[in-house]
């Protein structure tokens, strides 16, 4: 647990600020995809989503443990966009709630 | 080893838009014929080719991301690959992603299918600084790896020795899947579940033949329900099998903290990169950090919009404004081949002339008038390719997405309409073409049906008749209400279908890769338009030449009565017969003589005064009276009189001329009068006066299905009364519409039933073509008409009860229209409160 902390906290600050605030839940704790901030990094720890939908999430990279890097979201806040290894990728918040990750 | 076969056939697989078709056309050629599967209404593309040995078929399968069983084109193309086996796959691969298409490409290798990897649109990756060692890939996958262009046909001659050595190895009919070709993917923690499953399924001796085993043993572990149903088909101790997955699964989860499925798809994706690792170079590492510089300002929250509308105000003055101008150029050209055609045809009779010569002259102006937007298109089409190639529509559809997606369509339901002409006048027919990429499969539905509503070119005439008749005061509100309203009426439209009759439609995310920025290539951009353009063209040269001709046959027949043509004829003759009167003085009287003589003289007078005012010099004035004085010596003193007795001459014909003129006119009308068309056009009068539509717009009504454009074509003819005094149409129509009580409201009801008005028949093809049923063709026929007609007999019976003017019924009716797009906008989408169905043999949770 504390080794977990540490770890936490030796991220790059500077690379996500809103990370180390506490109510983006940027302890390592699981949360939902939409809840990252942007510029921040997380690694993908399963989907809630089954079927077609889960499995078009995985044709497009979002697999297990990939790291995914939340971009921007769009005007009317929906969609958002995303980075997944070396390409960037948009989604829906209503998907995006699907996936738990946890901060890398 | 037993000799090769000499007739093969070929699978052709890969993922959407790796340039699968390029490929299947690369090697086929022409030879090609299209099919359905059985069962199913999908495409089933076939050709074939012959070399050395024999002949190859190629099947063309239905481009999916994997191999799984969630959509049908899945199903279908793993149920070909199960059932017919063919003799190698050639598996497509788009180059500029590699890592994802390799998915594809272990699961065919899973399936122990030997594999020809077809590396498309290299070119592509090397322009954006990946440079892929395909020898290197193909010697880790274990197959043959040839790089491509189909574009250019560049590969064709590797592919096809590689495919034969591929398909060497001959299986007897009843024979199991051949054990693994090529690289076998290690699923770690997960194989001694899969052997443990791999040996019970061996126990199946049915199993054995009818399906790759690892594989199977694979997809029960992933919960595949597919692969279930072809275990029960196929082993008797299914049951037993199934316990053991399930209890596999539960002991695996609880060890690894993660399901099988999601765990095999992890390896498969850590596979995928090590392969990308070893075999990519990365050449230009900063294109993807450019792309994003500019997305920092050009995607930016508050900023994104504004540079959006400036994009579309963009394409709007280039095209439309700047593309209408080009028209002044090449109108002239297009005039020229009517003259011409008039030319080689028979004279005008006096009163009647030959079907030959009006059906002919008919099908030049039908043609032309759609000919004449051609410049406007190709414009249009660039510019849309531009945003295309460059990347920035993909971020058009991220813009827009969460507007979209409020009434059930899909960010990537722009392009379609932006095509159809949201904003400017484009056309529905390649927007309904764009429609396939959506990956929805309701929204794509929903968008076909809505596309229509579009702004079309071809409407824009009537709107700008009637707005300069009716709203001359009010021409800009009206403009930006048209080019609004119906966006709005689509949007409330696409919400009712798709929370009705659409419902039950499979759903898909809006997941799209964002491209890169990528700086278009003229050649492409060219290409994209000229081939959109062309399109139109031949809707220009087939459709709509058919159907002008039965619109001619509609319009003209069955003709006057007798009595009433011997009533135009008689009045013919008495003018005629006052003219010989008037010049028996003369000296000219002698050679006028005769009926023919004065037909001609009438005939050469017209076109004479034509080649007189098209000449724009004084020089071309002159070479026009040297020609005409060339041709006919004895009446030229006619057209250009010197001395009286000419003069007097002169001024008979001319009288004589528009009596003529008033008589073809009044035959002209009458016939319509009497036409099939004014019969129904009549008919229609007691449902359509709700609308305040009167037989004639009934008629131009009718006649626009065929295209939109003649419904001002035939209007024109309608509103003939004036049209020999040089009155424009517009002031035709407004003088008649005094005598008839044609009110703005009326026109506005017009205009509003023309914006939801049923596609043209061209577009109603193109429906029938990309839904791939007759259901929704009539369909896009029949609601539009009937939904078109009860708002605009609403919003007109309403109005004129209410005593509203014109101008505030547009006024009334936008705010409700927007209001009711705006309440709807709230309602929460059916497909969001279904839970999300879980697939049968989910594992249970540990």
């Amino acid at each position: 647990m504390l080794h977990r902390f540490r770890k936490q906290n030796a991220m790059p600050v500077q690379e996500c600020p809103s990370c180390a605030h506490p109510a983006q839940g940027g302890n390592g704790e699981d949360q939902t995809l939409t809840k990252v901030a942007n510029g921040c990094r997380c690694r993908i720890r399963r989907h809630r989503a089954h079927g077609a939908i889960r499995q078009r999430l995985l044709d497009l990279g979002f697999v297990p443990n990939a790291e995914i890097e939340m971009i921007r979201c769009a005007t009317l806040g929906d969609p958002l966009e995303l980075r997944v290894g070396d390409y960037y990728v948009t989604l829906r918040k209503r998907e995006a709630d699907l996936i738990d990750v946890r901060a890398a | 080893m037993s000799p090769a076969k000499k007739n093969i056939m070929i699978g052709l697989a890969g993922q959407q838009n790796a340039g699968k078709s390029t490929i299947f056309n690369m090697l086929t050629g022409a030879n090609q014929h299209i099919a359905n599967y059985p069962g199913v209404t999908v495409d089933k593309k076939a050709g074939n080719y012959h070399d050395e040995l024999g002949r190859v078929e190629v099947v063309d399968l239905p481009g999916t991301y994997s191999l799984t069983s969630f959509s049908l084109e899945e199903r279908v193309a793993r149920d070909f690959l199960l059932r017919e086996r063919p003799d190698a796959i050639l598996n497509v691969i788009d180059a500029s992603s590699l890592r994802r298409g390799l998915y594809f490409t272990f699961q065919i290798l899973e399936m122990s299918f030997p594999v020809v990897m077809a590396l498309n649109m290299v070119d592509v990756a090397e322009a954006q600084g990946r440079k892929i060692d395909h020898e290197k890939l193909g010697r880790l996958l274990g197959i043959e790896v040839v790089p491509t262009v189909g574009r250019k046909g560049r590969g064709k001659q590797e592919l096809r020795p590689a495919l034969r050595r591929a398909a060497r190895e001959e299986r007897g009919e009843d024979e199991g899947f051949q054990d693994q070709h090529g690289l076998r993917i290690n699923y770690e923690e997960l194989e001694e579940h899969i052997a443990a499953v791999h040996e019970q399924l061996l126990e199946s001796e049915n199993l054995v033949k009818a399906v790759p085993l690892r594989w199977m043993a694979v997809k029960l572990l992933e919960g595949d329900s597919e692969a279930l149903k072809l275990l029960r088909r196929h082993h008797a101790q299914a049951d037993a099998v199934m316990d053991a997955v399930s209890a596999a699964t539960a002991a695996f989860q609880g060890k690894m903290d993660i399901t099988p499925a999601d765990y095999i798809v992890t390896c498969r994706d850590r596979l995928a990169a090590s392969l990308v690792e070893q075999c990519v170079e990365v050449t230009k590492a900063d294109t993807v950090r450019f792309s994003e510089k500019i997305d920092r300002v050009l995607l930016h929250r508050a900023f994104a919009p504004i540079f959006l509308v400036l994009t579309v105000y963009l394409i709007y003055e280039l095209s439309i404004v700047q593309g209408y101008k080009l028209t002044f150029l090449t109108w002239p050209a297009l005039a020229w081949v009517r003259t011409f055609v008039a030319g080689l045809l028979p004279d005008p009779g006096l009163l009647h002339d030959t079907i030959l010569r009006s059906m002919s002259l008919w099908m030049v102006d039908s043609v032309n008038t759609l000919l004449n937007y051609v410049p406007i298109f190709l414009i249009l089409f660039a510019l849309i390719a531009i945003l295309e190639d460059s990347g920035y529509m993909a971020r058009i559809a991220f813009i827009l997405d969460r507007v979209f997606q409020s009434f059930g369509l899909h960010g990537q339901s722009t392009l379609p309409f932006i095509l159809g002409g949201v904003f400017t006048g484009g056309c529905a027919v390649p927007g309904i073409m764009a429609t396939k990429g959506i990956p929805d499969e309701r929204s794509r539905l929903a968008t076909i049906l809505t596309v229509p509503y579009m702004n079309c070119l071809a409407k824009i005439p009537l709107y700008t008749l009637l707005v300069s008749i009716y709203f001359a005061a009010y021409k800009s509100y009206l403009m930006l209400f048209i080019s609004t309203i119906t966006i709005i009426m689509a949007m409330i439209i696409a919400k009712l279908l798709t929370s009705t009759i659409l419902r039950g439609r499979e759903t898909a995310p809006f997941v799209m890769e964002m491209p890169n920025y990528h700086m278009p290539t003229l050649m492409g951009v060219l290409r994209r338009a000229v081939d959109r353009t062309w399109v139109y063209i031949k809707k220009v040269g087939t459709i709509v030449v058919a159907v002008a001709v039965v619109v001619y046959v509609l319009l003209q027949f069955p003709g006057l009565p007798t009595e009433r043509m011997a009533y135009f004829d008689g009045r013919m003759d008495e003018a005629i017969a006052t003219f010989r009167e008037n010049i028996q003085e003369t000296p000219y009287a002698e050679i006028l003589s005769d009926d023919q003589a004065v037909l001609n003289l009438l005939n050469i007078a017209n076109t004479y005064r034509e080649a007189k005012l098209a000449a724009s010099t004084q020089e071309a004035s002159s070479a026009v009276d040297d020609r005409y004085e060339a041709l006919h010596p004895e009446i030229f003193p006619l057209l250009r009189p010197r001395d009286a007795d000419a003069r007097t001459i002169s001024r008979h014909l001319r009288g004589l001329s528009t009596e003529r003129s008033n008589l073809r006119t009044a035959i002209r009308e009458e016939t319509i009068v009497y036409s099939y068309f004014g019969t129904m056009g009549r008919a229609l009068e007691p449902v359509t006066q709700y609308a305040g539509f009167d037989w004639k717009i009934n008629v131009a009504l009718i006649s626009s299905f065929a295209a939109r454009e003649s419904s001002v074509a035939t209007l024109g003819v309608l509103f003939q009364e004036g049209a020999d005094e040089s009155l424009s149409l517009e002031e035709r129509m407004e003088r008649s519409g005094e005598a008839t009580g044609f009110t703005p409201l009326h026109a506005f009801a017009l205009i509003l039933f023309f914006a939801l008005y049923p596609p043209c028949l061209a577009t109603t093809i193109m429906v029938k073509v990309q839904t791939g049923s007759y259901k929704w063709m009539l369909f896009s026929i029949i609601f539009p008409t009937v939904f078109g007609l009860a708002v605009a007999s609403g919003v007109f019976t309403i109005s004129t009860w209410l005593g509203l003017s014109g101008i505030q019924a547009m006024v009334g009716f936008y705010f409700l229209a927007l209001g009711t797009a705006i309440g709807l906008s709230f309602l929460p989408d059916p497909a969001w409160k279904k839970p999300a169905t879980p697939f049968p043999h989910a594992p249970k949770e540990a």
